[in-house]
């Protein structure tokens, strides 16, 4: 239970919000233990703080950053945010105070708890990016790829300058399914939509064809002789499995459905998917 | 017969798996407008195979067949088994398809010497100019050499590659004329000199004009068998550190024997592959290429192999603990890449600590130093770690044996004492060299 020294602050869950967390606090010479997403549940007694989001104000917190502090901080406290860390807004709010009192130098204080464990949470963040990098497997329907990921942190911003310089011709879509996003890119544009569902029609002979010729290149490969399942989770852990088509022993089952709209016209262009998203968040 | 482009992928993977090299780093290029892919610096590994082996490249032969006669190889020509051929276009409607999935960085191709070396290169080439030119593949492409070809047609090659390798496989001259009548260590190196030459050709040409086309831009690699043939470690090591340093290799990769073929000039067939010999190479392999080493600090003539208990690196330690231990708040880059449990990232980091302040050990976890090696070896303000235990010298190596990767002849046994009591002289008489 929490004791009267738990101060509380509670924001909508933007990062123009967090920032305001960290506008508040020095605005009003106090110190939140505990800062909330909208997410989390209440506790019974709850005393939080509501702290209103304003641009303006946020503004003036993140642009001090690179001023303050360092522009790698500015990046650390950007990439701090799409991390999984449960107390991820507590870390960058410790950080940044941590920054704006002794400058650029709190960089290099890698055995401070606060400051590694931003870095920890970051480099999580960034190697599962990396593994998605690889791990991500589209599917071809009519023009445009298709892919399913469930990651932790939230990587599709970082995914989106690789796959469209790769893709650049390429119309394709991939979807988080932990975060409820996806990332569209079509006519040399790259778009981050909320979408809460995704179905997708069934897959082609051709597609299907080369799913099969993957599955017998992966069994090939292997060596019997050197054979260590161990080594291979250690690379790549099951949970990446699911949505890998290596993996997917039924060929052709549609494994791809999402939420309960089995029903629903199945979709042939990524336009109709596009439509079918619930709203838009600015462009990456 | 005809046969399918599923079978043909079936039968020349299988025969191109034994070739361990499947990274796709070494070079950075964006993609291109009217093209398909791009690449990555670092690699990207897109899956890993039930050995746990990366893959990354589309792993696979032009043809199986081959004229030469290699004793140690499945595509011998001595060997009875099918013999099948990708066209160009197969090969390209394949790579495009499976990079367009996402399930590849790129291709690796490599080729049974058909008719002659010449021809072989030629037909390599044709497959590659249709995948660059008319699919527009802008992706990875590892391509293999082969030993004999003209010089004129591997510098064709070079220029639709990324990274080229040949493999020499056998590390000395005898074991070549044994195993490998076809090749010899001239016809393996000779191309290799032209690719490193020309790697350097193409370095200035590009000051000269941006525009220059890049020829092998992430550099040529190669590989060696270990097991087949009684060279030691010290010789494959040795010829690893010339490798990097005249020419200028970027990987040496190191594959364990396994037996594919029944000959009395080889090791049977049911010898287990040497896998951890070959982990103790390539641990040793990164000790040359990134913390500084040289081979003959590793290994000499009196000790020409491995210590398969130890690390190579643990092993040097253990070796020379007048160096230590060494007081991390003072010691310089140099040394503190030799110390077990850090490596080049804790390094740096130490570096980056140092300047905001001094460093104690329970930081130095923070920071990701594998304590449980490194304390034996290190001081944090002058102190060694509280409650370190240790008896002897011997104490040390069985704390720090890879005891776990060992396939014990014996069976573990539990002991509810596995832990004696120890004292801080213990260790200081043991760091400081007096037992």
């Amino acid at each position: 239970m929490l004791d009267g020294t738990d101060l509380i602050y509670a924001y909508d869950g933007s990062f123009e919000g967090l920032m305001c967390c960290v506008f508040e606090s020095y605005q009003r010479k106090e110190i939140p233990n505990i800062i909330r997403p909208p997410s989390v549940q209440e506790t019974l007694f709850d005393r939080a703080k509501w702290i209103e989001t304003d641009e303006q104000k946020a503004d003036r917190v993140y642009n001090s950053i690179p001023m303050k502090i360092s522009s790698q901080a500015q990046e650390l406290v950007k990439l701090g945010f799409l991390t999984c860390d449960p107390h991820k807004e507590v870390l960058i709010f410790r950080f940044l105070r941590l920054g704006f009192k002794h400058g650029g130098k709190v960089m290099m204080m890698l055995t401070d708890d606060t400051v590694s464990s931003l870095q920890k949470a970051v480099r999580h963040l960034t190697s599962e990016c990396h593994k998605f990098k690889g791990f991500v497997r589209f599917s071809v329907y009519g023009e445009a790829l298709v892919a399913v990921i469930e990651p932790k942190n939230y990587v599709l911003p970082l995914l989106s300058p690789h796959f469209c310089d790769r893709y650049r011709n390429d119309r394709f879509m991939i979807y988080d399914k932990t975060h409820g996003m996806a990332l569209i890119f079509q006519s040399q544009k790259a778009e981050l939509i909320f979408v809460e569902e995704l179905t997708l029609p069934d897959v082609d002979s051709a597609e299907l064809e080369y799913r099969r010729l993957w599955k017998q290149f992966y069994k090939t490969i292997a060596i019997e002789g050197r054979n260590n399942p161990r080594c291979r989770m250690t690379f790549m852990p099951k949970r990446y499995w699911n949505q890998m088509t290596e993996f997917d022993e039924i060929v052709g089952l549609a494994q791809w459905q999402v939420g309960e709209t089995g029903a629903k016209e199945p979709q042939t262009s990524l336009c109709t998917l596009d439509a079918q998203s619930t709203y838009k968040i600015s462009p990456d | 017969m005809i046969i399918d482009v599923y079978n043909k992928l079936t039968i020349l993977s299988d025969s191109a798996k034994y070739d361990v090299a499947c990274t796709s780093s070494g070079v950075d290029r964006k993609g291109k407008f009217g093209s398909i892919g791009s690449a990555a610096k670092a690699g990207i590994c897109h899956s890993f195979s039930a050995d746990g082996r990366c893959i990354s490249l589309l792993k696979v032969l032009m043809t199986n067949v081959c004229i030469f006669d290699c004793k140690y190889c499945v595509n011998r020509v001595s060997n009875d088994i099918v013999r099948v051929a990708f066209t160009p276009h197969e090969l390209a409607e394949l790579t495009i398809n499976f990079y367009r999935r996402n399930y590849i960085e790129g291709l690796f191709l490599s080729s049974g010497v058909i008719k002659s070396p010449n021809h072989t290169t030629e037909q390599l080439i044709k497959a590659l100019e249709l995948l660059r030119s008319v699919y527009h593949f802008n992706g990875y492409i590892h391509v293999k050499a082969i030993p004999g070809a003209d010089s004129e047609l591997i510098t064709r090659l070079g220029l639709l590659a990324d990274r080229m390798s040949i493999n020499i496989e056998l590390p000395s001259q005898e074991s070549l004329t044994l195993l490998a009548p076809n090749k010899t260590k001239e016809s393996i190196l000779r191309p290799m000199g032209l690719i490193t030459a020309k790697i350097q050709e193409n370095c200035t040409d590009l000051v000269k004009y941006r525009h220059a086309s890049k020829f092998v831009p992430a550099g040529q690699s190669t590989q060696l068998i270990v097991g087949a043939t009684p060279d030691t470690d010290h010789k494959i090591l040795t010829l690893t550190e010339g490798l990097y340093k005249k020419y200028h290799l970027k990987r040496v990769f190191f594959s364990a024997y396994m037996p594919v073929a029944e000959n009395s000039l080889l090791p049977s067939m049911d010898t287990k592959p040497p896998l951890l010999r070959e982990h103790r190479l390539y641990q040793a392999d990164w000790l040359l290429r990134f913390y500084g080493f040289e081979a003959k600090e590793l290994l000499d003539e009196q000790n020409p192999n491995f210590n398969l208990q130890v690390d190579p690196k643990c092993n040097w330690a253990l070796n020379h603990l007048e160096k230590f231990p060494l007081e991390i708040n003072k010691a310089p880059f140099e040394m503190l890449l030799r110390v077990p449990g850090i490596g080049v990232t804790s390094a740096q980091r130490i570096l980056t600590a140092r300047r905001s302040g001094p460093i104690d050990f329970s930081g130095l976890k923070k920071i990701g130093v594998v304590l449980k090696r490194a304390q034996y070896f290190i001081t944090c303000k002058g102190k060694i770690i509280d409650g370190l235990k240790v008896t002897s010298d011997g104490t040390i190596r069985a704390l720090m044996a890879d005891q776990y990767k060992l396939p014990s002849p014996y069976p573990e046994q539990l002991s509810f004492f596995n832990e004696p009591l120890i004292t801080r002289e213990d260790v200081q008489q043991c760091l400081t060299g007096q037992i």
